[in-house]
């Protein structure tokens, strides 16, 4: 009997935390939302900043945090894929590839403003391309790289070792087996991998500080070379730099909002490809 | 790309025993081969074989006939199925695989540093023990191989997979849902269909591997009739733990014990009459 007890309370320990979790998070999703609504309108989304930032609309930096976006995914992704391929599939499986496996991990582990700092000292100084959405996008790539390494890894793994075999003893090469029969049933565990790396991505502050982020603009970025405004770095200026609280907060509200509802859309897209690729090929 | 159903003549002036030898035309003939037409397709001497420093497979030598069916028997842990792979050199992707010894295929050495891993294994076809359908649709796991090999014109491919699939034996049974998941197929129709799949680049020797072991009688049966069929067109390799099945199905037996080749002879002779006790005390069901 005793142990019967024992389980009972163990699950509903288990069952308690887990909604206390999710309540944690509706808390903040309600109240963001229900702050930020109301800040919401056409001119807030479309309209550019006036009185120092602390009014008018958020454009650039919905567009910003969306170039920054995009330009991380479109470095990480292609670069997280190719070192996964090369990792698990042609890589010898030794001593240095283990050495070379802790190293990402623990480069997962690195506080964002290091990576910040590591970008403005790279990209921004050595590199010559100054505070701009390409150095702020090969700073976050850096930074969400081990993920999408590592859920790569993961899936190239989970493809059965017979569907390789099947297409090497037709005579396929190494490369053409990997194409054409393993990484099309890898593509949702990447992905997997993507979604939780754009979501950082979009939501750091500390990397673009240095790397690309102005605090206000008011023309919109003219090229990859340009700096940008960008969501959190905005809220952060929001929280930081404004005087008048209750004239600020609805702003701050309404960024964080915006910013959220981003990274969910993209979040969105990524999913429907995973479930795309899911259906298409299961065994 | 040679229709894989006929013998065209193209096929035959490749391989001088495509198609055209003279045994397997004569059923007759088939249990008591007469040594002159032996004609070895290929040519294993002094095959040794270590995975990781472990030897398991000891100074293999042996002839295996073209357009007949051999049979390799023995019991788990023998080094059959090691022996079967390294005809196509599928052992080379296994890591600590070493291999001394030479592999004829056609006069040809298939191990020397000039030999193209790729064509090796487009000329010696693979089917796996457990059925291994891609996650595609039935068209796309046929057409698979002609496509690697740079096929693309649609009514070419079309030609390809409807006859391989016939020859296979499953064209009724999936004509109408070639666009289906080869997921969807039952174990015995998947297996067929990793021979279609094996069969539509045109190989010259099929290496099977225990084909039937995960499968129902019924489809055993189809499996075991499918090879008396494709025997006509191909020099087959067999690997089998079923001695009932070697004995039906095969030409010629090898019977492997602890990495060694004990006894190679026609089928009817190991079964009968062996020259080895150790082949006659695992053939009546001695031990094994």
């Amino acid at each position: 009997m005793k142990k019967r007890l024992l389980q009972r309370i163990t699950f509903i320990a288990m069952r308690g935390v887990t909604y206390f979790i999710v309540l944690v998070i509706a808390y903040i999703l309600i109240d963001i939302a229900w702050k930020g609504l109301p800040a919401i309108s056409w001119k807030f989304l479309f309209s550019f900043p006036s009185d120092s930032g602390f009014g008018g609309g958020i454009l650039p930096a919905i567009l910003g945090t969306i170039y920054l976006t995009t330009g991380t995914i479109l470095i990480a992704l292609p670069l997280g894929m190719a070192s996964a391929v090369f990792l698990t599939e042609y890589a010898k499986q030794g001593y240095l590839n283990q050495s070379i496996r802790l190293a990402i991990v623990t480069l997962a582990g690195v506080p964002s403003i290091v990576f910040g700092l590591f970008g403005l000292g790279l990209f921004v100084l050595f590199c010559g391309f100054g505070v701009s959405i390409i150095s702020g996008s090969l700073t976050l790539a850096c930074m969400i790289l081990p993920t999408i390494i590592v859920s790569s890894e993961e899936a190239l793994r989970s493809v059965p070792r017979a569907l390789r075999e099947g297409s090497l003893a037709l005579g396929a090469t190494k490369w053409q087996t990997i194409r054409r029969n393993v990484l099309p049933y890898a593509v949702p565990g990447m992905m997997t991998g993507a979604i939780l790396g754009v979501g950082r991505a979009a939501g750091e502050t500390a990397p673009i500080l240095f790397t690309a982020a102005v605090a206000f603009k008011m023309v919109l970025p003219a090229s990859v070379w340009s700096d940008t405004m960008a969501l959190p770095y905005h809220l952060y200026y929001l929280a930081t730099q404004g005087q008048d609280v209750v004239k600020v907060r609805p702003y701050q509200y309404g960024t964080a909002f915006v910013l959220l509802a981003l990274v969910l859309a993209i979040n969105l897209v990524a999913i429907l490809i995973r479930s795309h690729f899911r259906k298409k090929y299961r065994w | 790309m040679v229709d894989p159903q006929t013998n065209s003549p193209d096929a035959a002036q490749q391989g001088p025993t495509h198609g055209l030898t003279v045994p397997t035309a004569q059923p007759r003939l088939k249990k008591t081969p007469v040594r002159a037409h032996f004609e070895p397709k290929v040519v294993v001497e002094h095959l040794n074989f270590y995975y990781s420093g472990t030897q398991v497979l000891f100074d293999v030598s042996m002839q295996i006939p073209a357009n007949q069916v051999t049979a390799l028997i023995g019991p788990s842990g023998c080094g059959k199925s090691t022996y079967l792979r390294s005809l196509n050199r599928m052992n080379d992707i296994v890591e600590g695989a070493k291999l001394d010894g030479t592999v004829l295929i056609d006069g040809q050495d298939i191990y020397a540093p000039s030999t193209d891993v790729v064509s090796l294994r487009r000329r010696v076809g693979m089917v796996f023990q457990k059925s291994n359908p891609f996650p595609k649709s039935v068209f796309d796991n046929v057409s698979y191989g002609p496509r690697i090999h740079g096929t693309r014109d649609r009514s070419r491919l079309n030609e390809i997979v409807e006859a391989s699939l016939i020859q296979a034996g499953l064209w009724d049974e999936v004509k109408d849902r070639l666009d289906a998941s080869a997921i969807g197929l039952s174990g015995g129709q998947q297996q067929r269909l990793c021979i279609a799949r094996a069969l539509a680049v045109d190989p010259e020797i099929l290496l099977m591997d225990e084909p039937a072991s995960a499968l129902d009688p019924k489809s055993t049966a189809r499996i075991e009739d499918l090879i008396g069929e494709l025997r006509e067109n191909y020099t087959i390799v067999i690997v089998t733990h079923n001695m009932q099945q070697a004995a039906r199905v095969s030409d010629y037996t090898a019977f492997f014990y602890e990495g060694k080749m004990v006894e190679f002879d026609a089928t009817e002779e190991i079964f009968t009459t062996p020259s080895q006790k150790q082949t006659l005390d695992y053939v009546t069901g001695r031990f094994g």
